[in-house]
């Protein structure tokens, strides 16, 4: 069964009735470490979700919570419908996850990765067929699909590790740092990938140190030693602290962090 | 091979000539006859992406690759048959984690200074505003460190013989805005003792940070000047653009008439067009209230770096 922790009455589109993701006071300790404190925040559907941070402000050990990975502590938190503590299994099935670091199968060709994947979210093989069709067009990569991925430029790496996903058509997708390193043209391509699952209705939470990337998103977290030290619209933010620049703001935030590293 | 490098030159730290290496059986080139000079106590860039060849000039250059074309010199000495000399002059800090992990930060410290015949204490000073934040950890192991605190032992381990010539591969990449403007503010204090720096990094922004930067992509020069020149040297007018939805912006603009190119950057899109003047102003005002957009605002605007390689990529020198 979903559940849902609060109520929410303010609509500002179609969407924006569902919840993707909500926490409250979400605390994960490490011994006597606090590495996420209390940090209570919630995603709309379709919303694009920015979750920055210093190096070792707690972002991946949250961002672990949210996709079921790791018990928290203390606290509550609702994902796709499901509680963190109960419906670990349902939550995973229900998201897609990318990381810089960890993308796909580098021995494997690109339709190899696609049908891996697919079959394991259980696609059957008609819906594999037709998604990874579709897939290959929209990256353009109808002559590459028998290479081997680690072939690819970093740039169409990443841009397929998204597709793949979202190929499962999962509620929300989490992305860690997807873009570091990558050309500033394929960069962009990569942000319209974004804005057309967020399009199809997919949540899309996304961590990066691009701060210009940080104005692509509807809303934007900034965590500071384990706590969420500013929620808001960049536009918001940047009013708050009379600036016009989102580097200034993370600037005025981070820099009394007291923690540092990863 | 070319020119010679036989009489060590005092303008120079760092000179590349045609640069080249090609790797595997189809010969794949990663750096394409890459030319550049670094002047002496320069803090000279490597801008590009993944795949632009950066690593492998960084490897040529410290003598731990060979080239397969071309020459180099580093500090007037020959990358080839001086290699045993430019070891002892350069420190480099690998875009990879490469110290230790099971010596204490310490003890990789103490072992660098070893084995280029110096102490610790010799040298302090280039170190001390680095190593005081990471001393608390001292006899922590190297491969226990977070990810900043590694690439600042690894920075001080570079340093540790006080090299004339720095060489910093990609020592940003993954770190938060915060600690990337301390570690460049680092650089300038480097600078400052007159030790020379080339360093590479993917990220745009830092390029002004250079006294001057060379743009590669997919193993080629771009162009080489100071980054405002380079600027400066952005051949079109660029509008920036607001309105509510970015990604119809974007979107639309593209295909507008008397529009170049639009792309994202940050809260505004920049418009690059053929000509600057009221008309295509209107016009794309125009195209966007069409679109049924709001809080629409159009601005002349000032090219960035990215804005050039953008250009250069869009012209067909991308991969």
């Amino acid at each position: 069964m979903k559940t849902y922790l609060f109520h929410f009455h303010e609509m500002e589109s179609a969407n924006s009735n569902i919840l993707s993701i909500q926490t409250e006071k979400l605390t994960k300790r490490f011994g006597d470490f606090t590495a996420v404190n209390a940090i209570t925040l919630d995603v709309k559907k379709g919303e694009i979700f920015g979750f920055l941070g210093a190096n070792g402000a707690g972002k991946t050990t949250a961002m672990r919570m949210l996709c079921g990975l790791s018990t928290p502590t203390a606290g509550k938190a609702v994902i796709a419908g499901y509680d963190v503590y109960k419906g670990t299994e349902q939550i995973k099935k229900r998201i897609g996850y990318m990381s810089q670091k960890f993308s796909l199968y580098e021995d494997l060709t690109i339709l190899e990765n696609v049908s891996f994947f697919g079959g394991i979210y259980g696609m059957s093989s008609a819906q594999l067929k037709s998604k990874s069709e579709a897939l290959i067009t929209q990256l353009g990569l109808e002559n590459e699909t028998k290479k081997l991925v680690g072939s690819l430029p970093l740039g169409w790496k990443q841009k397929l590790a998204f597709s793949v996903a979202v190929l499962h058509q999962p509620e929300i997708v989490f992305l860690d740092e997807p873009t570091g390193g990558v050309d500033p043209v394929t960069r962009r391509q990569f942000w319209d990938l974004i804005y057309d699952a967020s399009d199809a209705g997919i949540t899309v939470f996304v961590t990066t140190h691009y701060l210009d990337e940080a104005e692509y998103c509807n809303r934007i977290s900034i965590m500071v030693d384990g706590s969420i030290a500013a929620l808001d619209t960049p536009s918001n933010l940047k009013k708050k602290f009379s600036t016009e620049s989102m580097d200034d703001v993370f600037y005025e935030l981070a820099r009394g962090a007291k923690r540092s590293g990863d | 091979m070319g020119t010679s490098f036989s009489i060590p030159n005092s303008q120079f730290s760092i000179q590349a000539n045609s640069l080249t290496k090609w790797y595997g059986k189809e010969k794949a080139v990663a750096v394409n006859e890459v030319s550049f000079k670094v002047e002496n106590g320069e803090i000279f860039g490597l801008i590009g992406p993944d795949g632009a060849g950066k690593t492998s000039i960084f490897r040529m250059l410290t003598t731990l690759l060979l080239p397969d074309g071309g020459s180099a010199s580093v500090s007037g000495f020959d990358v080839v048959k001086d290699y045993k000399q430019i070891r002892n002059t350069v420190g480099y800090m690998p875009g990879k984690f490469s110290l230790y992990p099971d010596l204490s930060v310490e003890e990789n410290l103490h072992f660098f200074a070893t084995v280029f015949n110096t102490t610790i204490e010799t040298n302090y000073h280039l170190i001390k505003d680095i190593y005081v934040q990471i001393e608390p950890f001292k006899t922590r192991r190297a491969g226990k460190l977070s990810g900043g605190m590694k690439q600042k032992l690894a920075l001080c381990c570079a340093l540790i013989h006080k090299p004339t010539v720095l060489f910093l591969d990609e020592p940003t990449t993954g770190v938060d805005p915060v600690s990337r403007k301390e570690f460049w503010e680092m650089l300038k204090r480097l600078k400052k003792e007159g030790i020379t720096i080339l360093v590479a990094t993917p990220y745009m922004d830092e390029a002004n940070l250079c006294d001057r930067i060379a743009l590669l992509q997919s193993g080629k020069v771009l162009t080489i000047n100071s980054p405002a020149t380079i600027s400066a040297s952005f051949p079109h007018p660029i509008l920036k653009v607001k309105a509510n939805k970015m990604s119809t912006v974007i979107k639309s603009l593209a295909s507008l008439q008397g529009v170049i190119s639009c792309h994202g950057f940050g809260e505004y899109a920049h418009v690059v067009v053929e000509k600057e003047n009221d008309k295509i102003i209107d016009s794309i005002k125009e195209h966007l209230v069409a679109q049924k957009l709001q809080g629409i605002e159009v601005q002349k605007s000032e090219p960035t770096i990215e804005d050039v390689f953008i250009s250069f990529s869009r012209n067909g020198i991308s991969q």
